[in-house]
This record gives structure tokens, C-alpha cells and sequence, in this order.
């Protein structure tokens, strides 16, 4: 999306949620970063604006920067051929965002692999499980703050 | 009345049908599909976390892991992803010497699908035919990289080695033999009755179901929509060339079939075209010797054989990724199973595994 664009979209989003919306980055960059409360309507509404459609849902995941965890969406329009990334923060003491399983079906295995590799719940998706590690894995491998090899398996000494 | 109960199915992970180690959990009402649920995850080396402990040239090798059957695409899409955040400028005959490995890559892997389409429906010819072709590919491969599979030809900044002399011959002849091979393809599967009953109509997918699931690739263009990344996003320099991309109109096992059929006409159509218009020169560009991107993230993305590969990557300036996210077309499209899969039978399961081509070393990552 250019940025005369994504300018007067966040001028629109900025009328209608104050302050719990700003613009982060620069350039190619450029994102939207959404407080997680209204990060379904502002999904919601990115997918459904005529003038607008992001109607794809191309790529989900989230990055741990150690204070907070932060989830990243980068949305596609199919009738306009546009681009946008949209991030929400949730903080380490409380790892919740909504899903975004109702507006887009495609997020549900991305989730499910978010959760369990970073750790961050999805309020009201319909199967959040782990998906990649087995069920009985202890801790999220894609923390930074996760120590490998301590899964709470023996330790295999060595024969010689 | 009759009282009748559903019954659970495990087929996999070691079923030759699931292409390696998938899982899908068959709730079954006699032979009728009530769901199918895939487990994956048997495949998971933590890729995403060792390139964190990486430097970003070392974790070019791991992307050949990735889709193995198209390790070309692998390379190139991470690649291009790191000189964006650096800003390298590729030789021009770097540029064609891409285009034609991922073109001849696609092919490959096009023909993989069409073999182990055909083996899974019984027809164990058609594998060995695919595999015949697929063999003078990687022929080439093997002249320019030394590889068959895991072939690191693509680096930053252009590719590891310019091609031998007898590369362009031998390119040349496959060209040539190209065409006749499709045909025998075409009057061996295409024309083949019993293929034609099990795949049309067969796990229908509709273009609006396939947007919302996340279908990319061949699944999404087989559903009739028009999104294929080097034509709505060029990168590198697809722009030059003159391809069409094929849709289906049913989004049903039999599109998505022929669409990949018709896929690899165009990308030998591609490759012809590079080899005429590729200058001389050099193939690798002046890169720092220690990559080191930026603060920043770049998400970049290209059209692999199965779908839309993305790579994210978060530099904090330092030599080692800080987070590398990869965008995998096989386990996005795995979502659609089990929805394509109910109401039918189990040998339709097959189809439509075999149709949607997940590759498990790309799904578990």
C-alpha cells in the first residue's frame, strides 16, 4: 500500500478508535500497530470496507522482543492488489489476543502454531492445541527466553 | 431402526499415500468420510529456531530442506528476501540463471506431483514416467551445483558458479523433448478414463472457500482465482517474460490437476525464453563478506510449485536473524482436508491429498 494510501486509512481508523491505533515503521516497513481489544473489529473491518478488501490473509506469526510478544498480519486485497502488515502487542504477564479465526478460517493452523511455539493464546479459536510439537512438550521453543535441552527428558551419558 | 455409530481410521504416518510422515485421523460412517483430521508435526526439526543461532548465509542450506522437491524456489525466496533488506543489485545473468533453475525446479517438482498422483490412484507407470522425466532435470542441476536435491545454488547476490559448457546443449535438448514427453503425459493420465472419474468433481473447493482457507498456488488458481505472485507481485524479473497463468473453473481434484499439467508448458515456455535473452557476464554480485541486514524486518514472498512461499525475517543488525518466520504454502493449504474430504470416500481421501501436494518437510518446518 503507498503511503498517500495508508495515510488516509489511518486517518479513517484513527476517527473511529482514537488512540488505540498508530503507525509504526517507515517506508516498506510501514505498519499498523492495533491495541488487541479492537485488533477483531479493525481486522473485521480492513476485510469487509469496500474501498479496502483485504480479503486474503496471507501470513501470520509473532515475534518475541522480550517485554512483549508481538503478532504480526499481513493482509493481501485481491480486487486491488495491496499490501498491509497489521501487529498487535500483548504483554509477557498476559499472552492473549483475540483470534482472527472468524474473519479469516485460514488463521486457525497459523495460531494453533503460534501457540505452540510462542506461547500466546487465542481467545475463541475453535481447537488451540499444539500442532507441530507433541501434546506432552513442556514450554515454547521460539521464546527467547527458552533454554534447549531442558524438556524435563534423562540426560544420556555417555557409554565410553 | 438401525443403529449405526461412527468409527475412527488412522491412516499414517507411515501410509505411502500421505507423501511422508502425515497423520489423518478418518472418522469414518461405513466408507463415508465424517471428518478428517491431519496431524502433523512428525517431520518439526525447529528450523525456525536454528536460524536464530544461524548466520544468515549458514541458513541457506536449511532452506533446501524446506519443500525438497523444490529446493530452487527455497533458495531464491530467501535470498531475494535478504538483498531486499540489504539492498543488493543481482547480475543480469544471475537474474536468468534463476529464473531458469526455479522454472526447470517447477517442472520438476510439477512432474513429481503428476507421478505420485498417478501411483496413489494405482496407475504405477505413471510414477515411473514422471520420475523419467524429472531424472533429466535433475541431470541439469547436478552439471551446475554438483546436487540433485539440496542444491544451495542460490546465494546472495546472485548464484554459486556459472553454468558449465554443456549446460545450455543439454538444456537445449531437454527443451526440445519437453513437449513430445507432456504428450505422451497427456495420452497416458490426461485421456485416461478411470483417472478422469476419480478426480472430476472430486473435493470441490469454491473460489470464495479457497480465499478464506488460504489456498495458495495451484489449489487457489484451480478454484478459477487469479493469484499467482510472479504476475501480481514480479519479483526478480518475471515481468520480462510472456506466460499465461492457467485457471480451473471447478476447483475440483481434475482442475487442480490440469492446471499443473498446463503450469509446466508455461514454465518451459519460461525457460526457453530466458535462455535466448540471457547476456553474458558475471553471476555473483559484490556482497560484504559478514552479512549483516539492517535493523528491521522485510516479509517477502514468491510463487513455489505449491503456493505462496513467504520468508519474514527481523534483523536487529546483528549477523544472525533475531526472528525468521517462513510462510508455508503446504501447511496453510493441509487446512482445507478435511472440509474437501467429507461426504467422500476413503480412496477420495487420496485424490485429494495427492491434488493439494503438501510436502511434509515443508509443513513441519
Amino acid at each position: 500500500m503507498s503511503n498517500r494510501d495508508i495515510n488516509h486509512l489511518l486517518a479513517e481508523l484513527k476517527a473511529r478508535y482514537l488512540e488505540d491505533v498508530k503507525m509504526i515503521g517507515e517506508e516498506a516497513q510501514t505498519a499498523l500497530l492495533v491495541e488487541s481489544h479492537c485488533l477483531t473489529d479493525i481486522l473485521g473491518f480492513l476485510k469487509t470496507n469496500e474501498s479496502y478488501q483485504f480479503n486474503m490473509l496471507r501470513n501470520l506469526t509473532a515475534v518475541d522482543y522480550l517485554e512483549y510478544i508481538e503478532v504480526v498480519y499481513h493482509l493481501y486485497s485481491l480486487p486491488f492488489r495491496q499490501t498491509i502488515t497489521v501487529k498487535t502487542r500483548c504483554g509477557m504477564e498476559d499472552l492473549q489476543v483475540p483470534s482472527a479465526t472468524t474473519i479469516w478460517p485460514s488463521a486457525n493452523f497459523q495460531e494453533r502454531e503460534i501457540y505452540d511455539l510462542l506461547g500466546v493464546k487465542f481467545t475463541g479459536h475453535p481447537d488451540l492445541r499444539r500442532i507441530l510439537l507433541r501434546d506432552e512438550f513442556e514450554g515454547h521453543p521460539l521464546r527467547k527466553t527458552y533454554q534447549a535441552g531442558t524438556t524435563g527428558e534423562k540426560e544420556v551419558k555417555s557409554l565410553c | 431402526m438401525l443403529k449405526t455409530e461412527t468409527f475412527t481410521l488412522n491412516m499414517g504416518p507411515q501410509h505411502p499415500s500421505t507423501h511422508g510422515v502425515l497423520q489423518v485421523v478418518l472418522e469414518l460412517d461405513g466408507e463415508t468420510v465424517v471428518q478428517a483430521i491431519p496431524n502433523m508435526g512428525y517431520l518439526h526439526r525447529g528450523i525456525e529456531k536454528l536460524a536464530e543461532s544461524r548466520t544468515y548465509a549458514q541458513f541457506i542450506p536449511y532452506t533446501d530442506r524446506l519443500d525438497y522437491v523444490s529446493s530452487m524456489g527455497n533458495n531464491l525466496g530467501y535470498c531475494q528476501t535478504v538483498e531486499k533488506m540489504m539492498d543488493i543489485k543481482v547480475p543480469e545473468r544471475a537474474e536468468y540463471l534463476r529464473i531458469i533453475m526455479t522454472e526447470l525446479n517447477r517442472i520438476a517438482s510439477h512432474l513429481i506431483f503428476m507421478g505420485s498422483l498417478a501411483i496413489d490412484l494405482g496407475a504405477s507407470t505413471g510414477m515411473m514416467f514422471g520420475f523419467r522425466s524429472r531424472e533429466r532435470i535433475l541431470d541439469l542441476f547436478d552439471m551446475v551445483c554438483g546436487a540433485r536435491q539440496t542444491y544451495t545454488y542460490i546465494r546472495f547476490g546472485g548464484v554459486s558458479a556459472d553454468i558449465p559448457s554443456e549446460f545450455i546443449p543439454a538444456l537445449e535438448r531437454f527443451l526440445t523433448d519437453f513437449p513430445a514427453m507432456l504428450d505422451e503425459y497427456h495420452r497416458l493420465l490426461t485421456g485416461n478414463e478411470i483417472l478422469y472419474h476419480r478426480l472430476k468433481n472430486t473435493g470441490v473447493i469454491s473460489a470464495q472457500r479457497a480465499v478464506e482457507i488460504g489456498l495458495t498456488g495451484p489449489a487457489l488458481r484451480a478454484s478459477g482465482v487469479d493469484y499467482d505472485i510472479r504476475k501480481v507481485e514480479p519479483y526478480g524479473i518475471y515481468d520480462r517474460f510472456d506466460f499465461s497463468v492457467p485457471l480451473g473453473q471447478v476447483g475440483d481434484c481434475w482442475d487442480r490437476y490440469t492446471i499443473r499439467m498446463e503450469e509446466m508448458k508455461q514454465s518451459a515456455g519460461i525457460v526457453a525464453q530466458a535462455l535466448s535473452q540471457m547476456p553474458e557476464g558475471t553471476v555473483m554480485a559484490s556482497v560484504p563478506k559478514v552479512v549483516k541486514p539492517p535493523a528491521g524486518e522485510v516479509y517477502h514472498s514468491i510463487e513455489n510449485p505449491r503456493g505462496e512461499l513467504g520468508y519474514y525475517i527481523v534483523s536487529n543488525g546483528g549477523t544472525n536473524p533475531y526472528r525468521l518466520h517462513v510462510r508455508r504454502p503446504s501447511f496453510i493449504n493441509l487446512q482445507v482436508l478435511n472440509e474437501a474430504c467429507q461426504g467422500l470416500l476413503i480412496g477420495d481421501v487420496v485424490a485429494i491429498l495427492a491434488t493439494l501436494d503438501s510436502l511434509m518437510g515443508e509443513v513441519d518446518c
